[in-house]
């Protein structure tokens, strides 16, 4: 079991260091949803036995950000014709090697984190701050809205994995709770990508930085 | 130290040869041709170490010394090098830092000898050489610091003894994906560059090697060929081969991984087209990141 939750959560670091790297907003809606299946597994992995609260967080997980989100994403990205994010605000290779040094540091941190229980495995809290960080720096460094709606999802993961540290502490309801809201914000999120394309045929978010009224 | 360590760079010269061939020949099925005969690196070895050398007049010893140093750099890069749990001839502390050097020193020379024939297409290929190994060498060397955290050892052949023993799982997948990028990096290949082409622009290591002719192409082919098993023993250690008894199963069961490596190559290259030239640093920083992350997992 001890190896099947390293194996998943190097997975999560991999698909992080992947949507870093990623310019095809396709392709990073699909490495998100593999992202959260594999989180969905993570309850049971992680615990070693299949409890009822820990199948019903994975499993309405891994429905949610596996199948609900990409199909919502896909059909925003089909309205609004965008295929691949052109200048992000940091490029590529920059944002793999601030990845990779964001990844040191978190492997530093977690290492010295006082943790209240005991965590399943030495790697759980290295890659839930990554995923976290990877889904900030999604949100900040890239100029689509779909490309920013793909980090909240990110980081939302990132949250999901570190709260594995107290999934027997914490109650089902919280965890629960937080999925409903990112679903709603989600949702709310991928009609208002539609209709900011409508009203201003891009999605630029840093466009919208200079909207004020009275502007010509 | 064993007789076996002393076949290995044997072994490696001789069979150094067959490993385009066998590419070429992967590659040929896939285009449902039949391609060369087995023998045919030996075949153009032996008439171009026959053939009369003619060199420009503008070059100097530098051009004629760029393929023999190379050459020179693979052959100590083979007596550090072992194959799986197959200890190097000369092992000592420190080697794998050497090996990367060796490494350089040999592309160092190539792209000297390059610039040396003052010609405007070899300039543009030894400068992309040079730019795509500002990428690959930090990979390879986080890499090789990684297993040597790993096994905690200093010298390559405890390294690839220890890890033939056994070591982590993810760190074997990890820098398995990793070296073989560098692996098709290093030795030209397509997701980089293509052996194959016959247009000057785009290519980057064919270019540089233009203008030799004869006992120097010679020494450049056996060298690439050489290359080709040395980074593909880097490679190979990495499967978990130790379990086998006595050193001659474990020298062919080294030798078989890296016949299936160039299999590997072969079949990659007629899949997958050849990346844009923008685009190859961004490959080899992922090769980078992954070799990093190895090396992160080892500090747990």
């Amino acid at each position: 079991m001890q190896n099947g939750t390293g194996s998943l959560l190097i997975f999560l670091i991999l698909t992080d260091l992947l949507l870093l790297g990623s310019s095809r907003l396709r392709n990073a809606i699909r490495i998100g949803a593999a992202q959260g299946v594999a989180l969905g597994l993570l309850p049971w992995l992680a615990h070693g036995q299949l409890t009822g609260s820990a199948l019903l967080l994975g499993a309405g997980s891994a429905a949610l950000k596996g199948v609900v989100f990409p199909a919502l994403l896909h059909r925003a990205l089909r309205e609004i014709h965008v295929r691949r994010e052109i200048e992000p605000l940091i490029g590529y290779i920059p944002s793999l090697l601030i990845g990779t040094g964001v990844l040191a540091a978190a492997f530093a941190f977690g290492a010295r984190l006082p943790l209240p229980w005991e965590s399943p495995s030495p790697l759980l809290v290295p890659a839930g701050l990554f995923t976290l960080w990877t889904g900030v720096f999604l949100i900040m460094a890239r100029r689509k809205a779909i490309t920013q709606v793909l980090g909240y999802i990110v980081l939302e993961n990132g949250i999901f994995a570190l709260g594995m540290v107290v999934v027997e502490a914490m109650p089902l309801l919280v965890e629960l709770g937080v999925l409903l809201d990112v679903f709603v914000a989600v949702f709310v999120m991928g009609i208002l990508v539609f209709h900011i394309n409508r009203e201003f045929d891009h999605i630029d978010s840093d466009q919208l930085t200079a909207l004020k009224e009275g502007a010509p | 130290m064993s007789a076996a360590s002393w076949i290995h760079p044997v072994l490696a010269l001789a069979l150094a040869p067959l490993l385009p061939v066998l590419i070429q020949r992967v590659k040929a099925l896939f285009a449902g041709r039949c391609g060369p005969p087995w023998g045919q690196g030996y075949i153009d070895l032996w008439k171009l170490f026959r053939k009369g050398g003619i060199a420009s007049r503008t070059t100097t010893w530098v051009f004629r010394a760029g393929p023999l140093v190379n050459f020179a750099c693979l052959l100590a890069a083979l007596a550090v090098m072992p194959l799986g749990a197959v200890s190097a001839p000369l092992p000592f502390d420190g080697d794998w830092v050497l090996l990367a050097y060796l490494l350089g020193l040999g592309r160092f020379f190539t792209v000297t000898a390059a610039l040396d024939t003052g010609s405007s297409f070899e300039g543009m290929g030894a400068s992309r050489e040079v730019q795509f190994a500002v990428f690959a060498e930090p990979a390879l060397l986080i890499g090789l610091a990684a297993l040597a955290r790993e096994t905690q050892s200093l010298s390559l052949s405890p390294i690839y003894a220890g890890l033939a023993a056994g070591g982590e799982l993810p760190l074997r997948i990890l820098l398995g994906a990793g070296f073989f990028v560098l692996y098709l990096a290093e030795n030209c290949r397509i997701p980089v560059d293509d052996p194959a082409t016959h247009l000057e622009l785009t290519m980057i290591h064919e270019v540089m090697v233009l203008d030799h002719g004869a006992v120097d192409l010679g020494f450049i082919q056996w060298g690439s060929a050489l290359k080709l098993w040395v980074l593909g023993a880097l490679w190979a250690g990495l499967l978990p081969l130790g379990a086998l008894p006595g050193p001659l199963s474990r020298l062919a069961a080294g030798a078989g991984a890296i016949l299936v490596l160039a299999i590997l190559t072969g079949i990659v290259e007629s899949v997958t087209a050849r990346v844009r030239l923008l685009r190859v640093p961004q490959l080899l920083v992922g090769a980078g990141v992954l070799c990093a992350l190895g090396l992160l997992l080892t500090f747990r």
